[in-house]
C-alpha cells in the first residue's frame, strides 16, 4: 500500500479546522487510513488501495474536510467550455488507443505546489495506474503548447525528440536504451513498432507516453499558471477518473477547469460529473445490523463526501468524480458506517449456536502425533518448498511439482516425501548428542493430471531415528506400535526404496496398497546430508488410513 | 555438623577419607580413588559448600606442544631431516621431497640452516643443494631444541632449566610448534573442622545402606538398616521427554478457541487455481497482489469449475446478478487457470461456500493453515507461514455482529480490549481492521483483518445472497509474541534443543 507523506499545515489549512495531533491521528484511523507518524510539520500516512483519491494533500485534506463535518456533502467541480481539441488518431490504436485530457488554468504554482503535482502523478502512476501500464498521466505548460494536439502513433525510427532532463535530441530507441525512465519502462512498449505521441499544433513532440515528457514542451517550472493535462492507457473509464484526481486536485489548488475535445472520440473530458446510484435503506439497516433515520444516513454519506437525498424508500447517492470504488450498493454501506463511526455502530451479541466439529483428518493426525510423541520422539515442522535437483535425483523427473517464479535454489519445488525434510533436519542438529529421533506430520506433493490442480496433495507421516543403534527392527518397533494403537493392521513385504539400504528395506502395505516404506537409510544418502551417523525410519501416507474409522 | 554428615553423598564419601589425611591435588585424588577429575572436583565443590573443605586453585604457566610440534616429536625437526636428505645423496627439490620432507618444511628449514652455514645452494637447471662440514656435524648432535622435544609435555615453566628455556625461546620463535598456555590445579584440603569431627570420623566408619534391594524385601533384611540421607537439593540431569512442535501445540491452543464457539474445521489442498484463490474472492485480474514478485506460481494449468466460472466471470467483468457494476473489463480464463501456492486461507472459505446449500444455514467454520508468499527468507518474512480465519454464514450477519463475534473470540485469545477500524481487502465490504489496546506501550497495535464478504463474492458461490462475516490472521504473530521470538526464522528451524526445551503453550 502506498505510503505519502504530507505537509501537516498544508492539510490542516485545507480542512479548515485545528486539529490536534492525537485527535488528528484518531480522526484518519477512522475515516479509512493507515497512519505511521505525525510530526511537527509532516503526516506519514498510509493510502488503502480502493483509495487513489487520497493520495494528495488536496484529496486527504477534503476527505477530512467533510469527515469532520467542517463542509458536508458533494463538492461540485465543473469544467468550463473551451475550443481546446486532442485529435485521437487511429493510428494509436494498437498502441496504446486512449486518452482523457483537460485544462487547467490560473494556478500560481511555487516550489511546493510543483512538487506536489509531481507527487500526485507519480503516487497515482504507481497505485491506480498499474505503474503506467493502466494509466499514465502527463502535465504540460499549455503556454507552450499550440492547441490542437494531436494523439498518435509514429515508426519507432522517426521519433526524435529531447526527452526531460536530457542535454540532447534523442532517438526513441535511444530513449529506451539510455534514458532512466525509458529503461524503467520500455517493457510498456515491448514489441511495438509505432509508439503513441502527443504532438502539439506545431508539430512539436510534447512527450512519448507512457515514458517521458519533452524537456522543451513537456516540462512545468515556477512561473507555469496553465497546464495541460493527459491521461493516457487503455480503458477510457480508468484514465477519465485518474483525470478526475488530478483535475479536482489542481482544482482544489486554486485552478480553473477547462474541457477538451476529444476529437474523433465524441467526448469531452474532463468528466466531472457525480454518478448516481441508489440505496436501499433496509439493505444498509440490515448489513450494518442497526436502525438509522434518514438524517443520520445521509449525514453519514456526506460525511464521507457524497450527495444524498431521500427517495421513497431508497436514498439517491450521487458519487464523487474521483471516487473509483463505488461498484455496489455494499460499497455505499460502508461507507455510510464508516461517515457513522465503526465506534458508533453497536455491537449484537446475538449469535446461533452451533456445535463446533474438528476435521476427522486433523483429529487422527492428533491421535497419531500423541502415540508418537509419547514413544520418545521430538515433532518437526519443516517448510513445504524443497530442493528440485536433489529430489529429482532420488525419485525421478516428472514427479515433482515445479516453482515457476522461485526465488532461491534451495526452495523451488514442493517436497514428494517428508524423509527429504526430516534428513535436513538431523543435518541442522549435528552439533547435538545422539541419539536423536524426529517425527513430522505433514503434507506431500506430487504431479498428477487427474486433480483440478494437477497436483496430489497427501498427508504423511515420517519417522527418523539416528545414533549408532539405529537400525531397522527399531523403526518397526515404532510403527508396530503405532498400528497397533490406532487397531489397524499392516503388512511389511520385501521391497526396494531409493533412499534405503537394498536387502534392509520393507513395503508397507495396508489393504494390499502401498502406502510406504520402512528401513535403514542408505550411506549414499547420508553423505548427501553430510551425515556421519546411521539413520533408519519409514514414511507412510495416511490418506488409506482415513477412512478406517 | 550433625545434619551435614547424615548427608553425604557417594562422591564425598569416596575422597573424604582421604582428604582427613593429607591433601591433595585434584587429578591425583582422581587416580587414587578411581573417579573422574570432574567428580573429584564437584564432590570437592559440595564438600567446601559445606565448610568441609577448602579448594586451593592455582594457576601454573605451562608449555604446550602445537600442530606442527606434535608432528615433529615424531618425525624429528625438519632442518635435521633436510640434512639427513642431503647426506644420503640428495641434491635438487624434488629429490629432497621424495625422502619425505614437504615443500613448506624445505622453504622452513633452507633460512635456519644457511645462517648456520650447514648447506650450500646453488641454481644451476634446478635449486639444489650441497651438505657442508659444519653441517654434517650438527646432524650428529641433538640440538637443544630436540632435546627439549624428548621431554614429556605439558611442561611447567617455572621447572624448566635455563637451556631449555632458551631451547623453548628460539622454537616460539617458529610456526605453531609450541603454544604457552595457562593450567589450572586444585587442590583439595580438609578444614581443621574436618579433621577434628568426632562424628566425620564415625560416620565415615559407618555402613549405610545406598539402595534399597528386591533382595532386602524379599529377606527383611532391611529392618534396622540406615539409608544414606541425599542432598534433597542437588542437582539432577535434566529429562527430555517426547513432544511435538510449539507451533503444534499453538495450534491446538487457537483451534480449541474456535472450537468452543462452534465453529467446524475447513480443510483443503495448498495448491489452488488463480480461479479459487483470487477470482472467486473478486480480486481483479490486474491486482499487484498476483504479480510474480508475491505468488508462487507452479508449473501446469489448472482446471476450472464450470459450475462457478461462468458466474465469477460475469460478476469481474459486469457484475452479473449481484448488483453490481463489475471491474469492466475482459476476464481471462487464461490467468484464472494460473496453478499457484495459495496466498490465503481465504481460498478454503471461498469453496466451502461452493459447497454450501440454503437449508444448512448458519454455519460457522474456521481454518488454521500453511500460506505462501513469494518472499526471501529473512528475519522478519516467511515464505510459508500460518494464517487463522473464521467465516460465520447467517442470513442474519451484519457488522454490529461481527463486533460482538471479534470481541468474543479475541477476548478468549487474550485482548480484553479491541476496536474496529475502517480498512480494505478486495473480497470485504465492509472490511476493518481489528486493534487491541496494548496497555504497556499505551498504544492501539493492528491484529487482525475482518469484514463481510463482498456480493460479489457471496453471490456466485452460494447462488444466493447471505452475508458472510470472515475475519483473520497471521498465527506466527502469536508464536512470535508468546515465545518472544524476534527472527521469524527461528520458528521453523527444527533445533532439536530449542524444541525439547520450549515451554508448553499456555495461556488462559
Amino acid at each position: 500500500m502506498p505510503k505519502i507523506n504530507l505537509d501537516k499545515e498544508r492539510v490542516l489549512k485545507l480542512t479548515g479546522n485545528k486539529i490536534g495531533d492525537e485527535e488528528l491521528r484518531k480522526t484518519l484511523g477512522f475515516l479509512g487510513t493507515d497512519v505511521e507518524s505525525i510530526t511537527k510539520n509532516e503526516i506519514e500516512v498510509e493510502i488503502f488501495p480502493n483509495r487513489p483519491d487520497l493520495l494528495s494533500e488536496e484529496g486527504l485534506g477534503r476527505a477530512l474536510k467533510s469527515f469532520t463535518g467542517k463542509e458536508k456533502g458533494l463538492k461540485k467541480y465543473s469544467a468550463r467550455k473551451s475550443d481546446y481539441k486532442v485529435i485521437i488518431e487511429k493510428s494509436v490504436g494498437s498502441v496504446r488507443p486512449h486518452t482523457a485530457c483537460a485544462v487547467v488554468k490560473g494556478l500560481k504554482l511555487d516550489e511546493k505546489k510543483m512538487e506536489d503535482i509531481i507527487e500526485i502523478q507519480e503516487k497515482l502512476h504507481v497505485t491506480y495506474g498499474r505503474n503506467r501500464k493502466k494509466c499514465a498521466i502527463g502535465v504540460y505548460p499549455s503556454e507552450n503548447i499550440d492547441f490542437p494536439v494531436s494523439y498518435k502513433a509514429l515508426p519507432v525510427e522517426k521519433i526524435v525528440f529531447r526527452p526531460l532532463d536530457s542535454k540532447k535530441e534523442m532517438g526513441a530507441s535511444q530513449i529506451l536504451k539510455f534514458h532512466d525512465k525509458g529503461k524503467e519502462y520500455a517493457h510498456l512498449l515491448k514489441g511495438k513498432k509505432h509508439y503513441p505521441l502527443f504532438v502539439d499544433g506545431k508539430g512539436s513532440i510534447m512527450s512519448m507516453p507512457p515514458i517521458i515528457n519533452s524537456e522543451e514542451t513537456g516540462k512545468i517550472n515556477k512561473k507555469t499558471k496553465d497546464v495541460f493535462v493527459e491521461c493516457s492507457g487503455h480503458d477510457f473509464r480508468v484514465l477519465s477518473k485518474a483525470l478526475n484526481m488530478v483535475v479536482t486536485a489542481l482544482s482544489d489548488m486554486g485552478g480553473s477547469v477547462y474541457e477538451v475535445e476529444l476529437v474523433n472520440e465524441n467526448r469531452k473530458t474532463p468528466e466531472l460529473i457525480p454518478e448516481e446510484m441508489y440505496l436501499d435503506k433496509e439493505y444498509a439497516e440490515s448489513l450494518i445490523g442497526r436502525s438509522f433515520s434518514d438524517n443520520e444516513i445521509i449525514g453519514s454519506l456526506e460525511r464521507m463526501g457524497f450527495g444524498a437525498s431521500k427517495k421513497g424508500k431508497s436514498f439517491k447517492v450521487l458519487i464523487p468524480c474521483y471516487r473509483t470504488d463505488i461498484l455496489h450498493q455494499a460499497d455505499l454501506v460502508e461507507d455510510v458506517a464508516i461517515g457513522f463511526g465503526y465506534n458508533n455502530v453497536g455491537e449484537e451479541n446475538e449469535r446461533p449456536e452451533t456445535p463446533g466439529k474438528e476435521d476427522f483428518r486433523e483429529e487422527l493426525k492428533e491421535k497419531i502425533r500423541e502415540i508418537i510423541s509419547g514413544h520418545g520422539l521430538v515433532e518437526a515442522r519443516n517448510y513445504n518448498l524443497s530442493n528440485k535437483d536433489f529430489q529429482e535425483k532420488y525419485f525421478g523427473r516428472g514427479r515433482i511439482v515445479g516453482i515457476k517464479n522461485y526465488l532461491s535454489e534451495e526452495y523451488n519445488s514442493l517436497r514428494y516425501n517428508i524423509l527429504v525434510s526430516l534428513l535436513k533436519a538431523l543435518k541442522v542438529n549435528k552439533h547435538h548428542d545422539y541419539p536423536q529421533s524426529f517425527f513430522e506430520l505433514g503434507k506431500v506433493f506430487s504431479k498428477d493430471s487427474s486433480e483440478e490442480s494437477g497436483v496430489k496433495e497427501e498427508e504423511a507421516l515420517g519417522v527418523v531415528f539416528c545414533g549408532v543403534n539405529a537400525n531397522f527392527n527399531l523403526a518397526k518397533q515404532h510403527l508396530d506400535s503405532i498400528f497397533s494403537l490406532l487397531g489397524l493392521k499392516y503388512e511389511l513385504v520385501e521391497g526396494k526404496d531409493v533412499f534405503m539400504i537394498k536387502g534392509r528395506c520393507g513395503v508397507v502395505k495396508f489393504k494390499g496398497r502401498n502406502i510406504g516404506f520402512l528401513g535403514e537409510i542408505s550411506p549414499g544418502v547420508l553423505v548427501d546430508y553430510d551425515l556421519d551417523v546411521p539413520v533408519s525410519g519409514f514414511e507412510i501416507v495416511l490418506d488409506d488410513l482415513f477412512g478406517e474409522f | 555438623m550433625k545434619d551435614i554428615v547424615g548427608q553425604l553423598t557417594g562422591l564425598e564419601r569416596k575422597i573424604l577419607p582421604l582428604l582427613v589425611k593429607q591433601d591433595f591435588e585434584a587429578l591425583e585424588l582422581a587416580r587414587k580413588t578411581g573417579l573422574q577429575e570432574v567428580e573429584v572436583l564437584r564432590a570437592g565443590q559440595w564438600l567446601q559448600n559445606k565448610g568441609l573443605v577448602v579448594i586451593e586453585r592455582e594457576e601454573e604457566e605451562i608449555v604446550v606442544l602445537d600442530r606442527n610440534g606434535k608432528e615433529y616429536v615424531e618425525k624429528g625437526l625438519p632442518e635435521k631431516r633436510f640434512l639427513r636428505a642431503l647426506n644420503e645423496g640428495a641434491t635438487t627439490v624434488s629429490q629432497v621431497l621424495k625422502k619425505g620432507v614437504s615443500k613448506e618444511e624445505i622453504n622452513i628449514c633452507i633460512g635456519i640452516l644457511r645462517k648456520k652455514n650447514a648447506v650450500i645452494a646453488t641454481k644451476e637447471k634446478e635449486l639444489s643443494f650441497t651438505i657442508t662440514e659444519e653441517g654434517k656435524k650438527i646432524l650428529k648432535q641433538k640440538s637443544l631444541e630436540e632435546k627439549l622435544l624428548e621431554k614429556k609435555f605439558p611442561l611447567k615453566e617455572k621447572d624448566l632449566k635455563a637451556e631449555e628455556t632458551h631451547a623453548v625461546k628460539e622454537l616460539l620463535k617458529r610456526k605453531n610448534i609450541l603454544k604457552k598456555d595457562k593450567k589450572k590445579t586444585f587442590t583439595l584440603k580438609a578444614t581443621d573442622k574436618t579433621k577434628k569431627s568426632k562424628e566425620l570420623k564415625k560416620e565415615l566408619s559407618q555402613e549405610y545402606e545406598e539402595k534399597l534391594t528386591k533382595e532386602m524385601l524379599r529377606t527383611g533384611s532391611w529392618k534396622g538398616k540406615e539409608f544414606r540421607a541425599y542432598d534433597v537439593k542437588s542437582h539432577v540431569p535434566r529429562i527430555y521427554p517426547g513432544r511435538k512442535h510449539f507451533v503444534t501445540e499453538a495450534t491446538e491452543y487457537i483451534k480449541k478457541i474456535w472450537l468452543e464457539l462452534g465453529f467446524e474445521e475447513m480443510t483443503g489442498g495448498e495448491a489452488q487455481s488463480a480461479f479459487w484463490d483470487m477470482d472467486a474472492l473478486f480480486v481483479p485480474q490486474d491486482h499487484p497482489a498476483r504479480e510474480m514478485q508475491d505468488t508462487f506460481y507452479l508449473e501446469g494449468k489448472a482446471k476450472l469449475p464450470k459450475k462457478y466460472l461462468e458466474k465469477v466471470k460475469a460478476a469481474h467483468e459486469t457484475g452479473g446478478d449481484t448488483g453490481s457494476k463489475g471491474w469492466q473489463y475482459k476476464f481471462s480464463e487464461e490467468i484464472s487457470s494460473q496453478v499457484m501456492l495459495r496466498t490465503h486461507t481465504t481460498v478454503l472459505s471461498a469453496l466451502t461456500l461452493s459447497n454450501l446449500k440454503k437449508e444448512d444455514l448458519p454455519k460457522k467454520y474456521f481454518t488454521v493453515g500453511k500460506v505462501y508468499r513469494n518472499e526471501a527468507l529473512d528475519w522478519k518474512h516467511l515464505f510459508e507461514f500460518h494464517q487463522v480465519e473464521g467465516i460465520v454464514v447467517d442470513p442474519e450477519g451484519s457488522l454490529a455482529k461481527l463486533k460482538g463475534y471479534l470481541k468474543e473470540f479475541f477476548l478468549k485469545m487474550g485482548y480484553t480490549d479491541v476496536r474496529i477500524r475502517p480498512a480494505y481487502f478486495p473480497y470485504t465490504e465492509p472490511s476493518a481492521e481489528v486493534e487491541a489496546y496494548n496497555p504497556k506501550k499505551k498504544e492501539w497495535v493492528e491484529l487482525a483483518g475482518a469484514g463481510i464478504f463482498r456480493p460479489e463474492v457471496t453471490k456466485p458461490l452460494l447462488g444466493f445472497e447471505c452475508p458472510v462475516l470472515a475475519w483473520g490472521m497471521g498465527m506466527e504473530r502469536i508464536i512470535t509474541a508468546y515465545y518472544d521470538i524476534k527472527d521469524l526464522r527461528e520458528i521453523y528451524k527444527n533445533d532439536l534443543e530449542q524444541i525439547r526445551n520450549a515451554k508448553m503453550f499456555i495461556k488462559k
